[in-house]
């Protein structure tokens, strides 16, 4: 499904594109890229904020529940950028604002059994 | 007629295994979260249809997975396991003081009473519960807020609450086993915990018989019998006939008194099960030969069972949640091992069957007994 670059927004708010592991995506019982709506500053945390709120199974499964910190095998790309180790107060990139381009939550490649 | 539901939690999936009352043909479904370790997957004793799954995973960490039509479909309940007040530390590997934190779920336990309560044994170790079906999980701190907790240190497989086991004529008393802490009792619904470990004796630790510091790997009892209780420690089978205020060893003649199961006979108190495992250093059957070993005599007399069983080249290990036994009139035991095999004996142990040969290395094994 090719999303919609100019998504539209309702009272101020912003849809985005979030892209998040297989494994997620069956927990949340969505086939693909996942959109959310975003209120105020477009940051990495508003969108986890906003992708939680939307599917709150996820809760926990990206960033701690008590802490909302990044699990330790998770990491958040954008633009080709690691966004991973930003202030989660960093502004997300124009292009995932504008909604060309999706926020990526990534199952680290790290082995495993 | 009758029926049986085997609940299998794997390292890669969850797996629901259904049969009627012969116990030979059995349909399997699965896996259920794909791809997820699944500690374990157990049902209410008052309403079947309802069965609780722990699912983890390193990367995406803990789900509780609910389903209340015996397994067919799911859904994820509450997640938010949080210790109460300051967690404070317990000992880590090397000595030194570690905070607590929460790793993972190992064991959960419906109430026998009520399906909407429910307990999970946790790494980190503590005993939460449920009270709402799996929405919402209070930690019952007592336990971890023994004067004992700085003092617990983890086993290899970490610092885990692993076993729980409520007493069918008191609803005030539940046992819990925790690796490397030991077994603890409450006598008043899980707000105070005692220690009962008095008898064992741990050659590996500093202390041999000290107050805490076992590593206990499973604790059974039958239901009819609520002060007898059985327990696989790391080395020795034990039993205790007060609640678990003394233990006693039973190892007899076993070929080693070192396993991770043991499980009651439903309708025989003093039928015993334990599989045992060659050494803490090799994880497998002594000799190759995979034996269940049962006793009649509450202990001490072995025999084992073999057939139906491999009794060359076999090198699985059976892990402590990993047998059970259903309450059909001849009684079945069940066991999964770490190589994939799930063996159904419908005659109390004589012979065995592979219900399937080829899963994910097995963590857990539950069955339910169907009207």
């Amino acid at each position: 499904m090719s999303p919609s670059p100019d998504i539209p927004a309702s009272d101020g708010a912003r849809a985005i594109r979030i892209a998040i592991p297989a494994h997620l995506r069956t927990l949340a019982r969505v086939p693909g890229e996942v959109r959310v709506e975003i209120t105020g500053e477009p940051t990495i945390c508003a969108a986890l904020n906003a992708l939680e709120s939307s599917y709150p199974m996820l809760r926990g499964t990206i960033r701690d529940r008590s802490t909302l910190e990044r699990r330790a095998f998770i990491r958040y790309f954008a633009c080709a950028e690691d966004m991973s180790h930003l202030p989660t107060d960093s502004p997300l990139p124009d292009a995932v604002v504008a909604g060309t381009e999706p926020l990526l939550i990534i199952g680290a490649i790290a082995g495993g059994v | 007629m009758s029926g049986i539901r085997l609940l299998v939690g794997t390292r890669k999936g969850a797996f629901v295994m259904t049969s009627d009352g012969a116990r030979k043909n059995w349909d399997i479904s699965g896996p259920h979260f794909a791809g997820w370790e699944i500690y374990h997957v157990n049902g209410s004793p008052v309403n079947p249809d309802r069965i609780y799954a722990s699912q983890s995973s390193g990367w995406f960490g803990q789900l509780i997975q609910r389903s209340d039509d015996g397994g067919k479909t799911w859904a994820p309940v509450d997640n938010h396991f949080v210790y109460d007040g300051v967690p404070g530390t317990h000992q880590w590997y090397d000595g030194t003081a570690h905070p607590w934190e929460f790793k993972r779920v190992w064991h959960l336990e419906p109430c026998l009473r009520d399906p909407e309560t429910v307990y999970a044994g946790v790494e980190d170790a503590a005993l939460f519960r449920s009270r709402d079906g799996g929405h919402s999980w209070q930690e019952l701190s007592g336990l971890r807020k023994h004067g004992s907790g700085p003092h617990w240190a983890p086993g290899a497989g970490g610092m885990c609450l692993h076993t729980i086991v409520p007493d069918a004529s008191n609803p005030q008393r539940m046992f819990i086993a925790i690796s490397a802490a030991g077994a603890f009792r409450t006598d008043d619904g899980g707000e105070t915990w005692q220690p009962i470990n008095h008898g064992l004796n741990s050659l590996h630790i500093p202390d041999p018989t000290a107050e805490v510091g076992h590593c206990v790997h499973s604790v059974a009892m039958h239901p009819a019998c609520p002060g007898v209780l059985f327990m696989q420690k790391h080395w020795d089978v034990m039993r205790s006939d007060d609640a678990g205020d003394n233990w006693h060893e039973v190892s007899g003649n076993l070929p080693t008194d070192f396993g991770f199961a043991i499980d009651v006979h439903a309708h025989e108190p003093e039928t015993i099960y334990v599989v045992p495992i060659k050494s803490d250093g090799e994880h497998y059957p002594p000799e190759g030969k995979l034996r269940v070993y049962r006793s009649r005599s509450g202990g001490n007399e072995w025999e084992p069972l073999t057939k139906g069983l491999p009794q060359s080249n076999c090198y699985v290990n059976v892990l402590r949640d990993a047998m059970a036994v259903d309450r059909l009139d001849q009684c079945g035991v069940y066991f999964g091992t770490t190589g994939g095999q799930v063996y159904c004996s419908a005659d109390a142990g004589d012979n065995w069957m592979p219900i399937v040969r080829d899963l994910p290395a097995v963590l857990s094994v539950e069955v339910q007994t169907l009207a």
